[in-house]
């Protein structure tokens, strides 16, 4: 994990913590695709089935690149965590895929 | 002559692709349910309020994903299968094993952490569209990722 200081969650009340600010919709977003070898490799496995490898490692590639995207727009307006956060994933192209992670930016405190 | 050619080809593509994706099938649920065995005490819900008992723990986002396709010959007796209509039991089994080993990888996520709960599972699919042969014609082999995520909520190893 890049930024140790972001919480994520994707529950919308924590428990044990109150919210004291909320800081709007942060989001990030990527558009992969793996090289026409891999692109092959992934074709020919297709055929007999099973675990497609290459895809899996992209798109946990992106979906790792889009929360670090989320995450740095949520150091910049100053929260220390996202809550609520969606997945969605959209096959843009043969082979290439976008990624986006969203949620809303906030403060959070513990409760003591 | 060329249609028996290519009449022979489909049936020797379609005999090799059921012997290895039967043989892969049967070791992957062989792995999935030992996997699940040792992970069972890791609790899963979809329920979006963790109770009162997990008050003192922190959170943190998991996820678990895995791309996978069906074979050949499975997909011939889907298309086959499509003409009645009714269950597609060849397809179930990739869509079964996909979604068990998303909600695996998230649990085994969550063990990294040494979290006991994981609050909140959503599951997602999507799928992929069917990669480019070099002829320029799609191919329409089923294949789909499979995506759980949710938050995992684990008491901090500094905890006092």
């Amino acid at each position: 994990m890049k930024n140790e200081k972001i919480m994520l969650s994707n529950i919308e009340y924590l428990p044990g913590y109150t919210i004291t600010r909320h800081l709007g919709l942060v989001q990030g977003s990527t558009v992969r695709a793996k090289h026409i070898g891999r692109d092959f490799m992934a074709g020919l496995k297709n055929m007999v089935g099973g675990e497609l490898a290459g895809y899996t490692e992209l798109l946990n590639e992106s979906r790792q690149e889009a929360t670090d995207r989320m995450i740095a727009q949520a150091v910049g307006v100053g929260a220390n965590a996202v809550i609520n956060v969606r997945f969605s994933t959209a096959n843009i192209a043969s082979g290439a895929a976008e990624i986006l992670a969203y949620g809303t930016a906030v403060s959070l405190t513990r409760k003591e | 002559m060329e249609n028996i050619i290519a009449l022979a080809v489909v049936f020797l593509m379609s005999v090799v692709t059921y012997i290895c994706g039967t043989i892969g099938e049967k070791r992957h649920y062989r792995s999935i349910r030992e996997r699940e065995g040792r992970l069972k005490n890791i609790l899963v819900f979809n329920e979006k309020m963790p109770p009162a008992a997990y008050l003192k723990h922190e959170f943190t986002l998991v996820a678990g994903s895995v791309v996978m396709g069906s074979d050949y010959f499975r997909q011939v007796l889907a298309w086959l299968k499509k003409i009645f209509g009714g269950r597609l039991t060849s397809l179930e089994s990739v869509l079964d094993r996909g979604r068990r080993e998303a909600i695996l990888r998230m649990k085994e996520e969550a063990a990294r952490m040494g979290a006991k709960a994981v609050f909140n599972v959503r599951l997602e699919t999507s799928m992929l569209a069917g990669n480019q042969t070099t002829d320029g014609r799609q191919q329409k082999l089923f294949c789909a990722e499979f995506l759980a995520y949710g938050t995992a909520l684990y008491i901090p190893m500094n905890a006092s």
